[in-house]
This record gives structure tokens, C-alpha cells and sequence, in this order.
């Protein structure tokens, strides 16, 4: 059983597939240019010391970095 | 024939395009704008001479940043000044083909002749990639040549690709349609050119590369909680250690070869207006940038290291969260950092900053950073003025006071950004999107050419502002010439001696006297340059001098001043923009006259006002 969550909720060890990426053009054209698109696996690796944010995901074989506020425009399907 | 290079950042495609070249290369910037453009030469191997262009890495040809924007238009050929590239060579990092060839699509459809390089090909195969090279470059409909730039492999079959590529370009057709048309990609578009990535991938690659172990590993203590943490500030410290001891052995090199230059001029030439100028105005003047040199060369051997290894994006990602809550972006992190230098490095490293609201804040704030040139300043005058008594186990006094300027720097900077984040450049927060790039070692062929680039721009700058400036300022203080009667220093008698007494009424209320008034014009050239122009003014005798150390001229500044007047200069250095070159290169970077306007205006203001507190706090306490 699979339920839909936003990236930005995710904890570090949590992987999840995209399921649609939000946002205004600019914000979601930058996010699909870094890979952070809808079918691609998303492993959270590294979480910031200060709060735990921004985040690092592994993405399309790419380690990107992002604030939760950002990842929050991105849904996610977990297990 | 004009070839340009374009590729994702950390691509390689820098190393590629000095393999290439093999070194030899012209730095300059694009017009108007402070994006530093590489050109260089190679020739194919049947002789064809190529000038090959390396644009800025970008991830798509929608622009962002300066950088990006240069990269965009010199592609597509608006840039006037740029003769238009007849064929694009795509760089791509084989170990992550996966985000590359989009790029490499989107450039593919400009209808360009196009050859894509194929780099980091060794590292891509023991992370276990196996490709069908012809099936990619089939799929694809673009030449493949795989490279490993670092080692110097598979730049001649590039290059014989792409004079195979242009011949077909002259002869093949007799006329070649180029469109250079482009339209800004919707995000549904952005979604095909991926998914035709995926199909290409799919049919090429048999087994894709893992992640790379080592990465994974490092970034298990790089960006620990609490070891990341550590680390970063291990590397900063010994940065600064770097910067402010080991520079000073080429330093003394520089200042007493730069005296040296003085002394023997002045032993051949015959007294006169043409000796003084050189003696008093180019060499001192030049001489005394010069010698911030070795730590500014020491400052960018760090930030290249760190950047080509791929530890400043970590550190970028670490600072995050504490510099966006006064409203900056990580990455203002690095220019602040570099700024501890000398803030004109700085304020040039602003370009990697998306958001127009987030560079213009930071560069703005840029010079509050304690810069190396206020340094001799504070010597001077905490050796003067502050006795080395002991305040606590190791810590003395005098160390305390420089510790609490640095501080006192830092927090106006934070204050800064956090007062022009709430009204000038009101907005919402910056967003944080960047890559951690795969660790690797540092190429010392980029390192070397990334210094003697940098060593370049900064003597001719020495050679060019500064050295008019220094012209000028030996003039003002040396024109008109005392009368006969003259019982004050020269300089008393002069165009900067009167301006001194002219500003003196507004700056009484700070606690300077007329002679600091007329010791800060040349030091608004550059900071340390007060330093000798106080000992002008004080007329302490050369040789009998012994800068910053509380020689001659302190003894003497600790006669004449009240501690609070020492202590209100010392808050004007920590906050005044006495900085020309500072002035100038923000000139640049905004390619306005308006921001080192307001720069000056707000720094001038807060100076005040700091240095006015400062003084009357310290005259209420009896320092008087």
C-alpha cells in the first residue's frame, strides 16, 4: 500500500517515487531541470545540522540540495 | 572557425577546455558585464587552426544568472561583440548522463553543428557503466567522443571529430540553415526532453553507473550533524591561519622589495617633483596594494581547492539554514568568507547568486566583512592604545580588541542584511537549489591557471585604478607647495590639507582632529594607506618608523589622541567603505552608478553614527 506526501516531509533514510512537481513555471522548471522529476526516485541522504533544512535528495543520479519549502512543491509516493 | 564549449557545472568541461588548449588561453571579460570569458587555441590534426570558446556552465539555456545568460546569448549569437560559434561542443559527465543530455537535447535542437564530449569517461566505468557508444550517438543524432580531460585522453579524436563535423558543415551543404531561434521551454516541454533522455539511456546503456562509494562515504562526515560542523570550521581556521601567517613571509619579500625600489630611485634621481611623484606616489602607492598578493593568492588557492574538489557547495549547504535567517542565500557564504581578505574577490564570487535581490544584498554587505587592509589600522592603534594587559589564561587584551572588531564587522554585515532584506530588497526568501557534485581530486592544471588568471587581473588592476589613484593623491598632498615661512608639515599647506580643515567641523563630533581629517583622504583611496599618510601628517621621520607596532608614530598618535578618540576611529575603520577599488568593482558587477552610490551613502552613515555612540559612550566613561 502506497500513500502520496510531500518531499519536504520526508526524514533522511526515506526514499519515495515523484508523483507531480507544483509550483509557479519558474520554480517548477527549475526543479524539472535538476532531475526532480514525476518517476524518478528520490532518496533523502543528508539533512542540514540547523534544523534539519535545507536537505540533500539523491535524484536521477545527481545529489541536489533544497529547502523543505522548495521540496514541499513536489509529491512523492512512499511504501 | 569559432567552436565553444557548453556543459552542466561540474562537467569538466573547464578541464577539457584547458586539455584542449593545452594552457594557453586569453581571460577577459564580456562587455558590460563581469563574466569572465576564456578563449583559446588548438589545431585539428590535419592543421586546422580552431579558437575555442569556454562558456559558463548552466544547466539549460533558460538564464538565470550573468553567467548563464552569456553562456545563452553567445550560443544563439546576440551577443554584438561575439563572432557567433559555427559548432558546439556539449560536454557531459558521464557519471550522470542521466541529468547531462538534457542539455546536450536542448542545445542538439538549435540545429547547430554539435559534437558531445563524453568526459569523466574512466570514472564513469569503473563506477560500472557499460555503453553502446554508436547506439548513443545514433539515438542521440549527435557525434559521441568520450574523454577523460584530467588525463589528456581522447582530445585528439575530439578534435578530429569536430573537423570532420565542420568540413561536412562547408562542403556537405552547400548552404547550412542555422536556427538560432530558441523559445523559453514550458515545463511540459522540459518533461519530454527528459523522457526522450530516458529512451535514449534505455537503449544505449546496459548497466548503469552506481553512486559513487567514496562521495557517499565523505558526505557521511562532511555532512554529519556534528562532524560536518567541526570539519568546516577546521578548513575555515585554517584558511585564516594560512592568510594571516603564512602570507606574511612573501609579504616582507614584497615590502622590502618594494623599499627597496624606493631607496634606490630616490639615491639616482635629483631631488624634485618628478622624484616625489615616483618615489612617494607610484611605488608607495602601487607598492603598498601589492603586498596584499600573497594572501589574496593564498585566499583563492583555498576557494579553487574547495571548489574543484566539490567541498564549497558542502559548505554552502551547511551554512544554509544560519544565513537565510538574516535573508541570504547559502551560497552568500563564500563571498562573505572571501571578503575576510580583501572584499573585491568577494564581491566578483556574488556571481554565482541567482536572485538579483540575494547578489545586491550581499555585495552590499560584502565590505563591512573585516578585510585584511584594515588590519595594519588596527595594529596601529590597538598597539598604541590598548594596554596588553592579561584578561583571561591566555587571552590578552589587545587580542580581545581585535577579536571584538572582527565581531563588531560581522554583526554589521548580519544587521545589514537583515535592515535591506526588509525594505530595499524586500522579497520572499531565496530558494536553495544547488548541486552537491561528486567529490574529486582538485586538477592542479585548473588551480595553477585559476591562480595566474587571478594574480593577472589583480596587478593590472594595481597597474591601472590604483596606480592613477596613488597619482592623484600625491598630488592633492603635495600641491600647492608650503610657503617659505611654513612651520607645519607640507601636507598641512596642501589641496588634502585643506580639504582636512574644510570636513574637520563634521568630523569633530566623532572626536578626529584635523589631522585624521586630512590622514583619511588618501585613506579613502585604500584603508591601509592611512597608515603612512598619518606618519605624513605627524611628519614622523622615515626609518624611525616601524609600522603597526607601536613605534614612532604610535607613541606619538598616543600623545595626541584620547583613547576615545582612538576608539571612534577604530569603529570608522570597522564600518566606513574607505575602499575606491571596492567602489569600483561594485561598479562593475551591478553595471550601475546608483548601487556604490548607496554603498558609500549607507556606509558612511552607519560610520557615523557608530563612530558618534562610540566616542560619546567612551567620553561618559571618563575616556576623555
Amino acid at each position: 500500500m502506497s500513500v502520496t506526501v510531500r518531499l519536504g516531509s520526508l526524514k533522511k533514510g526515506e526514499s519515495g517515487t515523484i508523483v507531480s512537481v507544483e509550483g509557479t513555471e519558474i520554480i517548477s522548471r527549475r526543479l524539472l531541470e535538476m532531475g526532480l522529476l514525476e518517476g524518478a526516485q528520490v532518496d533523502v541522504l543528508h539533512e542540514s545540522p540547523f534544523g534539519k533544512d535545507p536537505f540533500a535528495v539523491r535524484v536521477r543520479g545527481a545529489l541536489i540540495a533544497l529547502r523543505r519549502s522548495d521540496a514541499n512543491l513536489i509529491e512523492v509516493k512512499i511504501k | 572557425m569559432r567552436i565553444a564549449l557548453a556543459g552542466n557545472p561540474n562537467s569538466g568541461k573547464t578541464s577539457l577546455f584547458n586539455a584542449i588548449t593545452g594552457g594557453r588561453q586569453k581571460v577577459g571579460n564580456y562587455p558590460g558585464v563581469t563574466v569572465e570569458r576564456k578563449e583559446g587555441k588548438a589545431s585539428t590534426p590535419s592543421g586546422l587552426v580552431l579558437s575555442i570558446l569556454d562558456l559558463p556552465g548552466t544547466y539549460s539555456l533558460d538564464s538565470r544568472t550573468p553567467d548563464e545568460t552569456i553562456t545563452r546569448d553567445v550560443i544563439l549569437g546576440r551577443v554584438t561583440t561575439e563572432e557567433a560559434p559555427t559548432l558546439l561542443v556539449a560536454v557531459a559527465d558521464a557519471t550522470n548522463l542521466e541529468r547531462n543530455l538534457g542539455l546536450v537535447l536542448e542545445l542538439k535542437a538549435l540545429k547547430k553543428p554539435l559534437v558531445l564530449a563524453l568526459n569523466m569517461m574512466d570514472l564513469a566505468e569503473k563506477r560500472g557503466l557499460v555503453l553502446d557508444l554508436n547506439v548513443l550517438s545514433r539515438e542521440l543524432g549527435v557525434p559521441v567522443v568520450p574523454t577523460v580531460a584530467v588525463k589528456k585522453e581522447g582530445i585528439i579524436e575530439l578534435l578530429s571529430q569536430v573537423e570532420k563535423e565542420l568540413k561536412q558543415g562547408q562542403y556537405g551543404q552547400a548552404v547550412r540553415d542555422f536556427q538560432t531561434e530558441w523559445v523559453l521551454p514550458s515545463p511540459v516541454d522540459i518533461r519530454a526532453r527528459f523522457s526522450e533522455v530516458d529512451r535514449v539511456l534505455s537503449l544505449s546503456v546496459k548497466t548503469a553507473p552506481k553512486p559513487s562509494l567514496w562521495t557517499d562515504k565523505i558526505d557521511r562526515v562532511v555532512l554529519h550533524p556534528v562532524w560536518g560542523s567541526v570539519l568546516l570550521f577546521l578548513v575555515l581556521g585554517l584558511m585564516f591561519q594560512a592568510i594571516f601567517t603564512w602570507a606574511t613571509v612573501p609579504q616582507d619579500w614584497i615590502k622590502s622589495g618594494i623599499s627597496f625600489l624606493g631607496d634606490t630611485v630616490r639615491k639616482l634621481m635629483p631631488e624634485g617633483a618628478l622624484r616625489s611623484l615616483l618615489v612617494d606616489g607610484v611605488i608607495t602607492g602601487v607598492g603598498s596594494v601589492l603586498v596584499f598578493l600573497p594572501q589574496i593568492l593564498i585566499l583563492f588557492l583555498f576557494i579553487l581547492l574547495l571548489e574543484d574538489s566539490g567541498y564549497m557547495a558542502r559548505a554552502a549547504f551547511l551554512m544554509d539554514r544560519l544565513m537565510g535567517r538574516v535573508g541570504l542565500h547559502g551560497r552568500a557564504f563564500i563571498p562573505l568568507l572571501s571578503s575576510y581578505a580583501c572584499a573585491i574577490p568577494g564581491i566578483m564570487s556574488t556571481r554565482t547568486i541567482e536572485n538579483r535581490r540575494d547578489r545586491l544584498t550581499t555585495i552590499l554587505i560584502a565590505p563591512l566583512t573585516t578585510c585584511s587592509a584594515r588590519l595594519p589600522v588596527y595594529s596601529l592603534l590597538i598597539a598604541a592604545f590598548i594596554p596588553n594587559v592579561t584578561v583571561l589564561g591566555p587571552l590578552k587584551l589587545q587580542g580581545a580588541v581585535m577579536f571584538g572588531l572582527y565581531l563588531a564587522g560581522i554583526f554589521a554585515a548580519l544587521f545589514m542584511a537583515v535592515v535591506l532584506r526588509k525594505t530595499f530588497f524586500r522579497g520572499p526568501k531565496p530558494s536553495l537549489l544547488m548541486e552537491l557534485p561528486t567529490y574529486k581530486w582538485p586538477s592542479l592544471q585548473s588551480v595553477f591557471v585559476g591562480l595566474l588568471e587571478r594574480s593577472k587581473i589583480f596587478i593590472r588592476r594595481a597597474g591601472t585604478v590604483i596606480l592613477s589613484l596613488s597619482i592623484l593623491l600625491w598630488f592633492l598632498a603635495s600641491y600647492p607647495k608650503p610657503p617659505a615661512s611654513a612651520v607645519e608639515p607640507a601636507i598641512h599647506y596642501s589641496y588634502a590639507g585643506k580639504t582636512g580643515h574644510l570636513i574637520e567641523p563634521l568630523l569633530r563630533p566623532i572626536g578626529f582632529n584635523w589631522r585624521i581629517a586630512v590622514a583619511l583622504i588618501p585613506g579613502f583611496a585604500a584603508r591601509e594607506v592611512m597608515v603612512s599618510s598619518l606618519a605624513t601628517v605627524y611628519a614622523v621621520e622615515k626609518g624611525e618608523r616601524a609600522e603597526g607596532s607601536g613605534g614612532a608614530l604610535g607613541q606619538v598618535l598616543a600623545k595626541d589622541w584620547s583613547l576615545a578618540t582612538a576608539l571612534s576611529l577604530l569603529i570608522w575603520y570597522v564600518l566606513a567603505c574607505q575602499c575606491l577599488s571596492t567602489l569600483a568593482v561594485t561598479r562593475r558587477e551591478t553595471n550601475s552608478l546608483r548601487w556604490p552610490a548607496f554603498m558609500l551613502l549607507y556606509m558612511t552613515i552607519l560610520a557615523y553614527g557608530g563612530s558618534y555612540i562610540t566616542y560619546h559612550l567612551a567620553l561618559w566613561a571618563g575616556l576623555g
